[in-house]
């Protein structure tokens, strides 16, 4: 056939054309910039403003990072060495950085807090991490009261002996474990309580004198810094959730009495700012105390702002329990599990996994607000950065110390956010 | 559950019943739950009597009534130390809500700006967005707070930078507004013809105000009933008569000429002596408290703003385009109320947050209802029990009136399902 046209067509193309390359303007950065930055007036606009605010930040904020001095012990100092010319003195954090990071916790000691922070760490990885062994979990069981000593010193027999009303309140579980579970559930409660109260003190003294293992006691005033932070921030995020879970579950009690005394007491808690209930804690406490009783402001503190996280916590898990489909609950019936087991094996699994972003924004939330315990004279960060700006070296310098803090709790908070992210992901069982 | 006949064992009571029956259990429950709170109490009360008497306290509210002796640097209303501590605590709770307004106006405006931006396709701003977002969302309040009041009473040029004929620092917008290291000083208003004062329990009402609102709520109302005449019209004859007209004039001429009958004009702030006087001054502590409140919270609505808009799907805008609504109604009509729905809880609730965060004043010396009430009265007077109390329940009320307007919302717009 091609013969056929070979005398009348002068070419014919016998393979393709190999694909031309797209315009210029429809490739790459030309492309993506005239999509994403370029596209249509009000997006150029938009465009040169967010660049002008770039430059104007890398303006303002280069030659001040760029001109950093690290080596001053005074304002003065750091002004005389960049001599006119902006910059940071960071100086001022390695001069403060003990006080930063520890307060006025005796410095021979600082080990102590540090070993505390990274065993914490330790006690934390088998519920953050799935491939961390199980068995670490035991340890995490014996953390707050390793750490507690190690925070505090004293006599080792009395963390001990907490620790041993917990160990009675195991042992009657397991005992109990036949009777009703109201019954063993009054003596899983009230028989610790009652250890706690009357046998655990003389218990401590009378170890104390066999065997004296005690280490230099350190009183909570001496503690500050980010210490103090993460000492009322870890604990209040650990004991608020408990709290909360069964805060929530009294809110949607069927006895009537249970209710309201919840429903009273979280929307009493998220009534009023925290500022008060701390207020109330260091001011008030003492009226409400058997007169002569005064106890650690720092315990106060966590106990005050466990109180205003669970009521926070207790909301967010209800919302949880409240997205349940009801056929959760009527098949925990139909399979026969009582009250407890049902909440155990089916509902809060599923509420806590639905809650888990609102949890976490409410554990960030409150390790933000440990620093309004500055309020109540505890030397928090910012209560120290107040103490260094009204110090003669020191005076008139703000930025330095608030970029400092501030990306300490950036970098915590931060994270806690996007860990929870993941384990959403993680968690994430539907196939949508 | 309605139970006919629920077949458990009629017949005698037995006492283990409280224990093993369900339909008795809740009542052992309860009552062993309430003689335990009962002697919670008791004992709580018990303590503070004996405390109380051993400090050689009463319990009265009389102090209230008592000379305050202290001045408060931001009065709204007629206030100086002769008056009684009941009188700070009032100008006290007066600077909270002002600051409240203004927080939750500001923090919503930058928070509908930074959420709409956010989703924005416009790759840098959506990043720069983000970083706001995040930056401001993850590091304590307390941290804005002091910052602002530190920049701006560290970093500001003092009144004196604007005297002579060279001056270091001039004023803004027309020579009407004056940042300096005292404070922000802004054109107020004046009236010529004023109408007074009107006392009312002791406060003073300004009836300019209130003539100004009287009015202007009166047009809101006429132009609804334009409105409505308009859509009676509209249903009756299809066509929907021009109203935009009758809007404007209805609600600008009205207050308009309100305020030139009173005179009203802005007074400037001059720089006199060493220094500014006229206008209004905001000082530093508010600005603190408002700039840093404003943009921490700003950062939570935005991402309440980006959810609310996120949650809305696709169909709902391509649905209203097939039925033919042009983009201004169909937002009006369909996306917007939509919206609103998931916006308008949680930004309740923010509300609410910055009206319990005003507490924090006391890091910058903001007279607040906590620093009146709750700080230098309770320190004057010894009464920290009475006076913690009452802080704590005026704070309880404003939540509860708030989230009060929350639920009559959200009934409103609740979703009518089968």
């Amino acid at each position: 056939m091609s013969d056929t046209h070979a005398h009348t067509v002068r070419f014919v193309r016998e393979t393709m054309l190999p694909p031309q390359d797209p315009p210029s303007s429809q490739i790459g950065m030309v492309r993506w910039g005239r999509e994403n930055l370029f596209d249509g007036p009000l997006n150029i606009i938009l465009t040169v403003i967010s660049l002008l605010v770039v430059l104007f930040l890398i303006m303002e904020m280069g030659p001040w990072f760029a001109n950093s001095i690290w080596n001053a012990n005074s304002l003065t100092e750091c002004r005389q060495i960049l001599d006119g010319a902006s910059g940071a003195c960071w100086g001022v954090i390695k001069d403060r950085w003990p006080q930063l990071m520890f307060g006025f916790y005796p410095p021979e000691l600082y080990w102590r807090p540090v070993t505390a922070l990274v065993l914490l760490f330790v006690a934390i990885s088998p519920v953050l991490f799935p491939s961390v062994p199980k068995k670490v979990l035991y340890f995490t069981m014996v953390y707050p009261f390793l750490g507690v000593w190690l925070l505090w010193g004293g006599t080792i027999w009395g963390p001990v002996s907490v620790a041993l009303g917990f160990v009675l309140g195991y042992v009657l579980v397991r005992a109990t474990s036949q009777l009703s579970t109201l019954l063993s559930a009054a003596i899983v409660v009230i028989l610790p309580i009652l250890y706690w109260l009357f046998l655990a003190g003389p218990l401590v003294d009378a170890l104390s004198a066999i065997a004296p293992l005690e280490s230099q006691s350190v009183p909570s005033r001496e503690f500050g810094g980010f210490l103090v932070s993460l000492v009322i921030g870890v604990s209040g995020i650990a004991l608020s959730l408990p709290i909360g879970i069964l805060l929530a579950l009294g809110r949607q009690s069927n006895m009537p009495l249970i209710k309201y005394v919840s429903v009273i007491f979280i929307e009493f808690i998220r009534g009023v700012p925290l500022i008060t209930l701390l207020f109330t804690a260091s001011l008030l406490l003492n009226y409400f105390l058997p007169p002569g009783t005064n106890f650690d402001l720092i315990l106060r503190v966590i106990i005050m702002v466990t109180l205003f996280a669970s009521a926070y916590m207790a909301e967010v898990i209800r919302g949880g329990l409240a997205a349940l489909p009801r056929g959760q609950y009527e098949a925990a019936d139909a399979l026969g599990l009582d009250y407890w087991k049902a909440q155990r094996l089916i509902i809060m699994p599923q509420a806590l996994k639905i809650s888990i972003p609102s949890i976490v924004s409410t554990f960030i939330g409150l390790f933000k607000d440990t620093t309004l315990v500055v309020f109540i004279g505890i030397l928090d960060p910012i209560g120290l950065a107040n103490a260094t700006r009204a110090s003669s070296d020191w005076q008139g310098i703000y930025w330095e110390l608030f970029i400092f803090i501030g990306a300490v709790f950036f970098i915590f908070c931060f994270s806690m956010s996007r860990y929870s992210m993941s384990l959403e992901r993680r968690l994430k069982t539907d196939h949508r | 559950m309605a139970m006919v006949d629920s077949g458990a064992p009629k017949g005698s009571f037995r006492l283990s019943m409280l224990l093993y029956d369900t339909r008795y259990r809740s009542y052992t429950i309860q009552i062993f739950v309430l003689i335990l709170l009962m002697l919670g109490a008791a004992w709580l009360i018990d303590n503070t009597i004996r405390n109380l008497a051993a400090l050689g306290k009463d319990f009265s509210f009389d102090f209230l009534w008592n000379v305050s002796g202290y001045d408060i640097s931001q009065r709204p209303i007629e206030y100086d130390s002769t008056y009684t501590h009941g009188r700070a605590a009032i100008v006290g709770l007066l600077n909270t809500l002002i600051l409240a307004v203004m927080a939750c106006a500001t923090a919503t405006v930058i928070g509908v700006i930074a959420g709409v931006l956010r989703l924005s396709k416009n790759w840098i701003i959506g990043r720069l967005m983000t970083i706001y977002v995040e930056t401001f969302r993850n590091v304590p309040v307390l941290i804005w707070i002091i910052v602002v009041s530190a920049i701006m009473s560290e970093s500001m040029p003092p009144p004196s930078a604007f005297r002579g004929d060279d001056p270091a620092s001039s004023m803004l917008l027309f020579d009407s507004v004056a940042v300096t290291n005292r404070g922000v000083y802004v054109p107020g208003p004046l009236f010529e013809n004023g109408l007074g004062y009107f006392n009312i329990l002791g406060l003073d009402v300004s009836l300019n105000l209130m003539a100004f609102l009287v009015v202007v709520g009166l047009s809101i109302w006429v132009n609804r009933l334009v409105l409505a005449s308009a859509t009676k019209i509209q249903n009756a004859t299809g066509v929907r008569p021009k109203t935009w007209w009758k809007s404007l004039l209805i609600l600008f001429v009205p207050a308009i000429a309100l305020l030139t009958f009173l005179g009203f004009h802005l007074e400037y702030p001059e720089l006199r002596g060493f220094n500014f006087t006229g206008g209004i001054q905001m000082r530093n502590s508010l600005l603190a408290m408002w700039l840093g409140l404003s943009i921490y919270t700003g950062a939570f609505v935005a991402e309440i703003v980006r959810s609310g808009i996120l949650a809305i799907s696709n169909g709902q805008s391509e649905a209203a385009f097939a039925l033919g609504l042009q983009p201004g109604r169909t937002m009006r009509l369909v996306i917007l109320p939509q919206a609103l729905r998931v916006i308008v809880p949680p930004l309740i609730s923010q509300y609410l947050n910055i009206t319990k965060n005003t507490s924090l004043g006391l890091a910058v010396g903001y007279m607040d209802l906590r620093s009146t009430l709750g700080g230098i009265t309770i320190n004057q007077t010894g009464r920290e029990l009475e006076g913690m109390m009452l802080l704590m329940l005026v704070y309880l009320v404003i939540s509860l009136i708030i989230s009060t307007v929350m639920n009559f919302y959200n009934n409103r717009v609740k979703l009518r399902e089968r």
